[in-house]
């Protein structure tokens, strides 16, 4: 184990960075960080969209959160790699590829969360901020995002561990990210699947539960301030 | 000044205002009571648009509330509302509940809005749970908070939905206080409520709605001596304790 640990380290870390492309560990981590970076402001967006008072804002992210959730995202991720390039002739990356996937997948899993947090809010809220004379989105950007996403935080943590692991994915279309690397480990070192396999799994296992610990601090953070981070009543730029 | 001209409103098939025509005056405290599902709170949510109508008009100085090409964000920062359900804003403390949309609207420095709503918490009695959550006030605080809240922007109107129906009762005089300062200082106020002895005391005119129509509107004394209609007259007897008069 440990000579296995000291020989493939930094393959492991890294890939075949400097010489070949940024792999490993390294590339999980800017996949995944990207991704949640990304899908993020999407999903609100979509979310925002989903709820909204007017249909054709409404109609077009319903049918795409329908459509995602119904495909598993390995089709998505061949879709973006295969399908596309036939027809825009522009052959795609594997990164940029994978990325794009993961954004699109969350993104309408996301907008899901989202609209659940804000539909769970007492009506009153949006009513009360209305009466006081804001317009719909100050309203929600001030009233009700602010609370909504605070209830939703369990289930977006949720669905950031789910992206982590989601890269993984990204070994079919021949990413080099951290499953595909410990793949390659696994072949060099020929008689050890149990150990290699069995740090890969550690590694997914300690960033999940990184993400899990920081964000159950954050939520003891926010339940200590009473219920949640203080929006800003500076006035709007 | 306040001028509904024939309102009428629909749920679906339910017709939920049934030909409200009715004039309150600037300076005037109008009472709406009536057995529950009259309208009475549908009434009052008409007039700031919270709920639309289909038929008749309702003006406000003389601008047509309904009118699809006013501005209802401006419309409503002229009218304060005051929800059966307080409706605090649970995120922010108390005193940026109260500045929250004079900074958001009216672009007003956080500290003239800050300075602004303290005079108001102290003018409700609660200068001191400032820095406090909703969450950490009684319901008799709660309500006096969303009172002093719809009152940042100076209205010259207040519309208040049941404001002490959800209370328990040791603090419905607290708030009752309050409303009764606002009615001296000559607010025009239309206040849906029970509270009979607020009506008796503070209103200038009753009004009793029933099944979505206004069967009458009499001054508090003429409305509790000499209740004309016969609903009115049973109403008035049925929101009588059933242990006065031996009735029990």
């Amino acid at each position: 184990m440990l000579e296995l640990i000291d020989k493939y380290w930094l393959y492991f870390l890294i890939g075949q960075y400097p010489g070949g492309p940024l792999g490993g560990l390294v590339l999980t981590l800017i996949l995944a960080s990207l991704g949640l970076l990304l899908s993020l402001p999407l999903g609100l967006a979509l979310g925002l969209m989903r709820v909204s008072p007017w249909r054709w804002l409404r109609l077009p992210v319903t049918g795409f959160v329908y459509l995602v959730r119904g495909i598993p995202l390995l089709m998505v991720v061949f879709w973006a790699y295969f399908f596309l390039p036939s027809i825009t002739g522009v052959k795609t990356n594997q990164f940029w590829t994978m990325l794009i996937a993961l954004v699109v997948f969350d993104a309408a899993y996301l907008a899901e969360i989202v609209r659940a947090g804000i539909q769970g809010l007492p009506k009153g809220q949006m009513e009360c901020a209305r009466a006081l004379g804001l317009p719909y989105l100050k309203a929600m950007r001030c009233v009700v995002l602010p609370q909504a996403l605070r209830h939703s935080l369990p289930s977006l943590v949720n669905q950031f561990i789910s992206t982590i692991k989601e890269t993984s994915l990204g070994y079919i279309i021949g990413l080099t990210e951290v499953s595909f690397i410990a793949n390659q480990i696994n072949t060099l070192a020929f008689t050890k699947p149990v150990e290699v396999f069995g740090i890969l799994g550690l590694t997914y296992f300690v960033l999940c539960f990184g993400l899990s610990r920081f964000a159950h601090w954050v939520e003891r953070r926010m339940a200590r301030q009473g219920l949640g981070g203080r929006i800003s009543t500076k006035p709007a730029a | 000044m306040i001028e509904l001209q024939n309102v009428n409103k629909w749920y679906g098939d339910y017709h939920a205002l049934v030909d409200v025509t009715e004039t309150i005056t600037s300076g005037e405290v109008v009472v709406v009571c009536g057995p529950s599902g009259s309208g009475k709170s549908t009434l009052i949510r008409t007039i700031n648009r919270l709920e639309e109508i289909q038929g008749g008009h309702i003006l406000l100085d003389g601008r047509d509330v309904h009118d699809p090409r006013l501005d209802v964000n401006l419309l409503r920062a002229g009218i304060g509302f005051v929800f059966q359900q307080f409706n605090l804003f649970p995120h922010l403390t108390v005193v940026d509940n109260c500045t929250l949309a004079a900074v958001q609207l009216k672009k007003m420095a956080p500290a003239e809005a800050r300075e602004r709503a303290m005079a108001l918490l102290e003018r409700v009695g609660l200068a001191h749970k400032a820095q406090a959550l909703p969450a950490q006030l009684s319901g008799g605080q709660q309500q006096r908070v969303a009172i002093a809240r719809a009152l940042t922007l100076k209205p010259p109107v207040m519309l208040l939905d049941e404001p002490t129906s959800a209370l328990d009762p040791e603090m419905v005089g607290e708030v009752l206080l309050v409303m009764r300062d606002l009615a001296k200082d000559g607010m025009t106020m239309v206040c849906v409520t029970h509270e009979m002895g607020f009506a008796r005391e503070v209103a200038d005119r009753v009004i009793f709605m029933d099944q979505g129509a206004v069967l009458e509107r009499a001054t508090p004394h003429e409305f509790f001596n000499h209740p004309q209609h016969a609903r009115t007259q049973k109403f008035l007897a049925d929101i009588r304790s059933p242990f006065e008069h031996g009735a029990a």
